[in-house]
């Protein structure tokens, strides 16, 4: 398999308006930098995003929500993000705030082809509107739990450390995060790494996605990688 | 009265031997400075990893090394990074022995409120939603009273909530109180706090029973 493109603008060539993006990340950890720069570039509009976050005012999905790109976010957490908070409060972008794990896990299902799953997290809450529910026995006693619907994302795109011409990726601390899932979610999965190896490079004990989700992959390259909060002691 | 980082210490206080422990933003945060020593703790960031360490020696930051308030981290010994998925995994399958949060209002009966305040903050629960709905033990750190001293331990919660009949315990700047089937239970005084203070800055039913001691941090 050689599954290696030249660069991100080749990987993104074939996103479109209005389609429906999942892009891997914790804050700024673990963002597709690469992607997110050629999309700015592209200039497609009325994106639906799926990112646990919204980057920050001039970084990340950041850089997509200052000229308008995006239509809807889906995430759990946006709170480093003035110029969406302005989008939001006024009414310029829709947003839909889920449970951090039912984000992930409705990632997880679609990778692993199961339609819905069940959780406890939102029950009681804004969250469980609208959701259909069931009880189940847990540790002997009753529980409520929401189902939450696998997603159904057009293109994923996912950063790695590093992959090999097959897709196959290794991920590097707590960059990983959302990464692993989104890349198993996606109808359409672009990996940006920062080390593209030979094929055999990789120890295949070691491999945390399987090429086989993987279906572009390419060498980023001036990788920024910024700090979002930068906490450090003496010596 | 206690400051932040007296709640953090006394918060410290209810971490045991052999803990998995997740502690969120703000003043949880600070509770990892005072562990108790000789014990063995790990603590759970739920961005993907067991095994936190303090933050990193200035100029040694690494990028790749983040907690779930994308502060910059170091590991310890003995971690383990993993991805989003399972990290709510090992927290919904009640892995995880205690949860420590902040919140903006607390009820009675144990609800929590702490994501969103309609038309002015929109920051998104984050993982404090999965953490509240299957942790084994909550504890909440948090103020007794906002800024126009008004409770914010509640009959009930006006704000959006978290989660529901969650919270075990509650540690504020003026006592230490348990969320029983009856309401607050008082169990602490803030050190030159008196019972009077605290039924006066308390908003929900509250349970004193006999002389309530006042708490000891070092």
């Amino acid at each position: 398999m050689n599954k290696t493109i030249k660069n991100a603008d080749e990987a993104i060539k074939d996103i479109g308006d209005n389609v429906t993006i999942m892009l891997g990340g914790f804050g700024l950890c673990g963002i597709p930098e690469n992607c997110i720069t050629a999309l700015v570039k592209k200039g497609v509009k009325g994106l639906t995003c799926i990112s646990n976050n919204a980057g920050v005012d001039d970084f990340g999905i950041g850089l997509m929500l200052k000229t308008r790109q995006v239509k809807k976010m889906i995430s759990s957490y946006v709170g480093e993000n003035a110029e969406f908070e302005r989008q939001l409060l006024s009414g310029e972008l829709e947003v839909e705030l889920i449970p951090q794990g039912t984000l992930a896990t409705r990632c997880l299902a679609a990778g692993y082809g199961m339609p819905a799953v069940y959780t406890p997290a939102g029950v009681g809450t804004e969250v469980a509107i609208g959701k259909e529910s069931r009880m189940f026995m847990v540790e002997g006693e009753e529980k409520e739990f929401l189902m939450e619907m696998a997603f159904d994302a057009d293109f994923a795109i996912v950063k790695a450390w590093k992959g090999d011409r097959h897709g196959n990726l290794i991920f590097h601390e707590t960059a990983r995060n959302f990464n692993p899932m989104m890349a198993m979610a996606g109808k359409i999965t672009i990996a940006e790494v920062e080390e593209l190896v030979e094929a055999g490079e990789l120890e295949p004990d070691q491999v945390h996605t399987p090429g086989i989700y993987v279906h572009r992959i390419f060498q980023g390259s001036n990788y920024e990688k910024r700090i979002e909060q930068r906490t450090v002691r003496k010596k | 009265m206690l400051d932040k980082v007296g709640i953090a210490k006394r918060i410290a206080k209810e971490i045991k031997d052999g803990y998995y422990v997740n502690l969120g933003i703000g003043i949880p945060t600070l509770v990892a400075n005072y562990i108790p020593k000789g014990i063995n703790v790990v603590l759970q960031s739920e961005n993907g990893l067991l095994g936190m360490g303090p933050f990193p020696f200035e100029g040694e930051e690494d990028s790749d090394l983040i907690n779930a308030g994308k502060q910059t981290i170091t590991t310890v010994p003995g971690s383990a990074f993993f991805d989003s998925a399972m990290s709510f995994g090992m927290i919904r399958s009640r892995k995880v022995d205690l949860t420590i949060l902040g919140a903006m209002e607390v009820a009675d009966n144990g609800d929590i409120a702490n994501w969103k305040i309609p038309g002015k903050m929109v920051k998104g629960m984050g993982g404090a939603m999965d953490l509240v709905a299957s942790a084994k033990n909550i504890i909440v750190a948090m103020q007794h009273v906002n800024k126009a001293g008004e409770s914010k331990l509640l009959p009930k919660c006006e704000l959006p909530l978290t989660g529901v009949r969650c919270v075990k315990k509650i540690v504020t700047e003026l006592a230490v109180l348990d969320v029983t089937p009856e309401g607050f239970k008082l169990l602490e005084r803030a050190p030159g706090v008196s019972v009077e203070q605290i039924k006066n800055a308390t908003g929900g039913r509250l349970i004193i029973e006999g002389d309530v001691p006042e708490m000891v941090i070092d």
